[in-house]
């Protein structure tokens, strides 16, 4: 079952885009060193980013083609996305923050929900603070919650545990395990770093100076950094 | 110490309902323009820019003279808004506080401006993407952020328009009850004889609420801009 299929091109600057490829469920690592163009990649995913030509489709929902002038705004999309930088609101508590998905789309409180996520990400005694009294790892936490509770379609996250220290990058994994065994939605994981993508991904999409390298299992990450 | 008489008292009540009114009105046209000159890109912009902060080099006379013929019973726009409103601005504590509006202005657009321009544009794709329209981005992420510069701008516009004098004295003249400020007060105590102690008074009160506003511009900023940067 396909989920995302997903064909671009874009000039960014010297970097000429050009990325074809399908993903199925569990965890898509998109793997390669800085200025491959997987952050890109992944903003038009959200549709942060307009491509100069493609399509992007998600089940059965096209969410753009340039040939039929279909780009439909990020707010529509339902992708939830997990910041390098985690990108809390610094105006809203940490409660505040993880509602702000379900606020904003109007659907209803459901605390049941809201008290499974919170508990999966180990931040319930966080709630009432606000973001700049968390740590780095908490924020990160608080960031994954935020992006699930929207009920997500997709989940992106783009290099969530670079902004880390070492110590800190443990602490993320085990949710994010917890949450590809769980299956409950299905993710692309932006990263340069093997021995994270080779713990957390189910596929991987090498990607190198805005071209695909190859599509497969992780055996692809044989050799690299 | 301060016995103000009842018409000194009236001079008073009327300067702060004049820049009370003045900002509360100018605020919404401030945010917008504000918004404008921070992110538009538009033809023209340079010249909106120039135009909002002509006030605040132009002679003042000069402005109030404008506005008299531009508002004023005969004037294009005076005349449109009263045949079409009934609004009457020509020598009443509206065109007041439209006169405070206008010299206030520049004072008020520049610290939203600048507190737009300086907002983390990531936060708003991050609403975005969470599903909050343009709309809602604005008012829960934008607003919320520009917060502590929408409060120091409409501080100075409210002490601008508290002590406005040329524009308005050129614009609605010196009546008694209807446009005469603390500052139209003052300077028509300062035309009698014997007048100084009356105009003394009335100078500490001016003192008294310039200060005031003044540190609650300075307290209230600060409190704002704690709740997300301070420790």
């Amino acid at each position: 079952m396909i989920v995302l299929a997903l064909e671009v091109e874009k000039q960014l600057g010297a970097l000429a885009l050009a990325v074809r490829f399908q993903i199925a469920g569990g965890v898509t690592a998109l793997f390669g060193p800085s200025g491959a163009g997987k952050t890109s990649l992944v903003n038009m995913i959200a549709g942060l980013l307009k491509p100069d030509r493609g399509c992007i489709v998600l089940d059965d929902t096209t969410l753009f083609d340039a040939a039929n002038a279909i780009n439909v705004p990020p707010h529509r999309r339902q992708i939830g996305y997990v910041f390098q930088e985690g990108r809390l609101f610094p105006h809203l508590s940490v409660r505040q923050n993880l509602d702000y998905g379900r606020r904003m789309s109007g659907r209803p409180r459901d605390p049941t929900e809201f008290e499974r996520i919170a508990s999966l990400l180990g931040i319930t005694h966080l709630l009432q603070r606000r973001p700049r009294m968390l740590s780095g790892g908490e924020r990160q936490r608080v960031a994954i919650g935020r992006a699930l509770l929207m009920q997500p379609r997709l989940l992106l996250l783009d290099e969530p545990l670079a902004s880390l220290d070492a110590g800190h990058k443990g602490e993320i994994l085990p949710y994010l395990m917890r949450l590809r065994d769980q299956a409950a939605v299905p993710m692309v994981y932006v990263s340069h770093i093997a021995g994270e993508v080779r713990q957390i991904a189910t596929t991987v999409v090498r990607l190198d100076e805005g071209r695909v390298l190859a599509v497969g299992g992780l055996e692809l990450l044989a050799g690299a950094g | 110490m301060l016995e103000l008489s009842p018409a000194e008292w009236t001079a008073v009540e009327l300067s702060l309902r004049i820049a009370l009114v003045a900002t509360a009105w100018a605020l919404p046209f401030g945010i917008a323009i504000g918004w404008l000159l921070a992110r538009g890109k538009f033809w023209g912009k340079t010249v909106l820019d120039g135009l909002v902060h002509l006030p605040l080099v132009l002679p003042p006379v000069v402005t109030g003279y404008l506005l008299l013929l531009w508002f004023g019973r005969k004037g294009p726009l005076g005349a449109f808004l009263y045949d079409h409103f009934g609004i009457i601005f020509a020598f009443r504590w509206t065109g007041a506080a439209l006169a405070s509006g206008v010299m206030g202005f520049p004072l008020l657009v520049r610290p939203i401006r600048l507190a737009l321009e300086t907002i983390d544009r990531r936060l708003e794709d991050a609403a975005a993407t969470l599903g909050a329209n343009p709309a809602l981005v604005f008012f829960t992420v934008t607003l919320p952020l520009a917060l502590p510069g929408i409060i120091a701008g409409v501080l100075m516009c409210f002490a601008r328009a508290l002590g406005e004098f040329g524009a308005t004295i050129t614009f609605v003249s010196n009546i008694p009850g209807e446009t005469q400020t603390i500052s139209a007060a003052i300077y028509t105590f300062l035309q009698i004889p014997d007048g100084d102690a009356a105009a003394g008074q009335l100078v500490v009160v001016a003192i008294a609420l310039s200060l005031a506003a003044l540190i609650a511009a300075e307290w209230l900023g600060r409190r704002a801009s704690a709740r997300f940067h301070g420790e």
